[in-house]
């Protein structure tokens, strides 16, 4: 299980930028497929939000998956004193 | 262990005086959003512009953006000077800012103000919730004894969702007593009005209770975190914890918790063209039947431990979302509905509107259509009249709206939302003091709240926004808007899976 913990911390790395690059592609294509005036400003105001919001947390993805590949999940914390 | 004030104080009461704060909370946040189209004509200016704008921001950015920064602020402030007189301030914020939406005057008295107080005080209770909940499920998680934690903490659960029926209650009753006009008119206020007789009571009720035990006792000890966000986030022990919670749990959970509460109704109403009343019926007696499952599923993770309960719900969810969407497209496929025998059809409604050019006029004739199977619907043909012979006939646009479904579908219909809300049952039920056990006293409220609210305020918050958005992009299906929630939910289930232990740390008092 070990093995595999590590292993999937390879795959938690790279998914954090393919998702934010997907997301960023997908912002371009809608934005620019949005109807000039307001409805082309409310949708990239949409896409920014969803954009800055999924930044950190693919951020954190790809730091969990850093400590997964480091083995810091194969013993979690049986008490809070070793927290 | 306890003082000896707090061992008077039955755990019952604590509960009560939580989940009732909780409860109301909840409805304050969802009044607005089930009042949303009423305020959007009341409050903000008819043509689009800055308003669309601020309108937008108003329910993007407080509800997606801010709970999490509510996490934050509340949560340090929770380990910092207590459970109590947080979530105290948190209630009061939350009940203020609802009270004072309902006062807003309307924007052709003050203008541009209305729309930009609405936007400050939503930002107030997205702030306020974010606090909330991770204060509630810490106080009673630390009153509870080990082995019934996630008893006592599932009720602190059945509050999002009982919040949910009070205001859906509340609005259809006040509409029902003053009529639609009046109801629109200023009757839309008195569901944000009466919010400060249910926050005053709630006030007065945790006024009366003691501090948590277990925080009291770190408090005497001086054992209090001076920091408790960089506790939190800047320590690697505990911060690998927080990722772990978000990503193999509360992610899940949330749009686990989305897709049966609110992306259900939403499809049925918007893709299925169901009647609005009808939708909005088979949400509230799926949650009426599924509620009871909260306290269920919670008392029994104290049993079997919490991940694989909350695991298998994902699961079941990866699994059956499609399945079911799809049954809920086939059985409300007009189509099909119109092979059964017509009882009646009601005598049609014509509008005919003239177009600017060349004198051409479209007329639209609704009619509704009684099948003897009980279903009705109403048929809008839309046909272009060109004044000039030489054009040819344009084919008419035929469309449905306004579905109601025959007895044995409805209740089918009915079931199905229950087994969603039942799969959300089991990935909420439980979670609460799945996240409470894994973080120390010192930074516990900091330290859930963050995660839960990225989970259910960002992941969840998001099911009906982006499901809509990928049902909308070419060569989509209207079943193409599951893969979000079903992708999220793989993902937590994977890393829960993998990285989770079935049993953690039982122990809330170090």
């Amino acid at each position: 299980m070990n093995a595999l913990k590590r292993l999937l911390g390879i795959v938690w790395i790279v998914l954090g930028p393919v998702i934010i690059l997907f997301l960023v592609m997908q912002a371009i294509e809608k934005i620019a497929a949005a109807a000039e005036g307001i409805a082309r400003t409310n949708t990239t105001l949409q896409w920014s939000i969803i954009i800055i919001i999924f930044i950190p947390i693919c951020a954190g993805l790809m730091i969990f998956g850093y400590y997964g590949l480091k083995g810091e999940y194969d013993r979690l914390p049986q008490s809070s004193e070793e927290l | 262990m306890r003082t000896d004030d707090n061992a008077t104080q039955s755990i019952t009461k604590v509960i009560a005086a939580s989940s009732l704060g909780t409860l109301i909370e909840w409805y304050d946040f969802y009044i607005f959003g089930s009042l949303a189209v009423i305020i959007g004509h009341q409050l903000f200016p008819s043509d689009a512009g800055a308003s669309a704008l601020i309108n937008t921001l108003a329910i993007f950015a407080a509800g997606f953006i801010v709970r999490p920064f509510g996490a934050l602020v509340f949560g340090r402030l929770g380990d910092l000077i207590g459970r109590k007189y947080t979530f105290l301030l948190t209630l009061v914020l939350m009940g203020g800012s609802t009270f004072l939406i309902g006062l807003i005057p309307s924007y052709s008295s003050i203008g541009y103000a209305a729309p930009i107080l609405v936007l400050i005080l939503r930002l107030v209770q997205g702030l306020a919730l974010g606090g909330e909940y991770g204060g509630a499920a810490t106080y009673v998680a630390e009153h509870a004894p080990e082995g019934k934690r996630g008893f006592f903490t599932s009720w602190i659960q059945t509050t999002a969702t009982l919040g949910l029926f009070l205001s859906l209650g509340v609005i259809v009753g006040t509409k029902n007593i003053l009529g639609a006009d009046v109801f629109a008119d200023w009757g839309w206020r008195i569901p944000f009005l009466l919010s400060i007789l249910l926050v005053g009571v709630s006030i007065y009720i945790r006024m009366k209770m003691h501090e948590s035990p277990v925080f009291s006792k770190l408090k005497s000890e001086g054992k209090i975190s001076a920091n408790p966000l960089k506790e939190s986030f800047q320590k690697k022990a505990n911060f690998k914890m927080v990722l772990l919670a978000l990503f193999g749990a509360t992610m899940g959970q949330g749009v686990i918790w989305y897709t049966g509460q609110f992306y259900a109704q939403s499809f049925l109403e918007n893709t299925c063209k169901l009647d609005f009343n009808e939708s909005r019926y088979i949400l509230l007696w799926a949650i009426l039947f599924a509620t009871p499952f909260f306290v269920v599923f919670g008392s029994w993770s104290d049993k079997v431990g919490r991940k694989w309960i909350m695991l298998t719900g994902m699961l079941l969810g990866i699994i059956f979302y499609r399945p079911i969407y799809q049954y809920f497209i086939d059985a409300t496929n007009v189509g099909e509905f119109q092979k059964t025998e017509l009882l009646s059809v009601s005598a049609p409604v014509v509008t005919r509107e003239f177009l600017q050019e060349k004198g051409d006029s479209v007329v639209t004739s609704t009619v509704v259509k009684t099948l003897k199977d009980g279903s009705t619907f109403k048929e809008v043909k839309v046909e272009t009249i060109h004044t000039d012979p030489t054009l040819a006939a344009v084919e008419p646009k035929i469309s449905f709206a306004d579905v109601t479904l025959p007895s044995s579908t409805y209740w089918t219909i009915i079931a199905l939302v229950f087994f969603q809300v039942l799969l959300v049952t089991m990935v909420y039920g439980p979670i609460a003091a799945f996240l409470v056990e894994l973080f120390p006293t010192q930074i516990r409220y900091t330290s859930m709240s963050l995660p839960y609210h990225i989970g259910n305020g960002v992941f969840g918050g998001l099911v009906p926004f982006i499901a809509t958005l990928v049902a909308s992009f070419q060569g989509s299906t209207p079943l193409s808007g599951l893969w979000y929630p079903i992708g999220i939910a793989s993902l937590s289930f994977i890393i829960g899976a993998v990285y989770i232990n079935n049993k953690g740390d039982r122990d809330v008092n170090d």
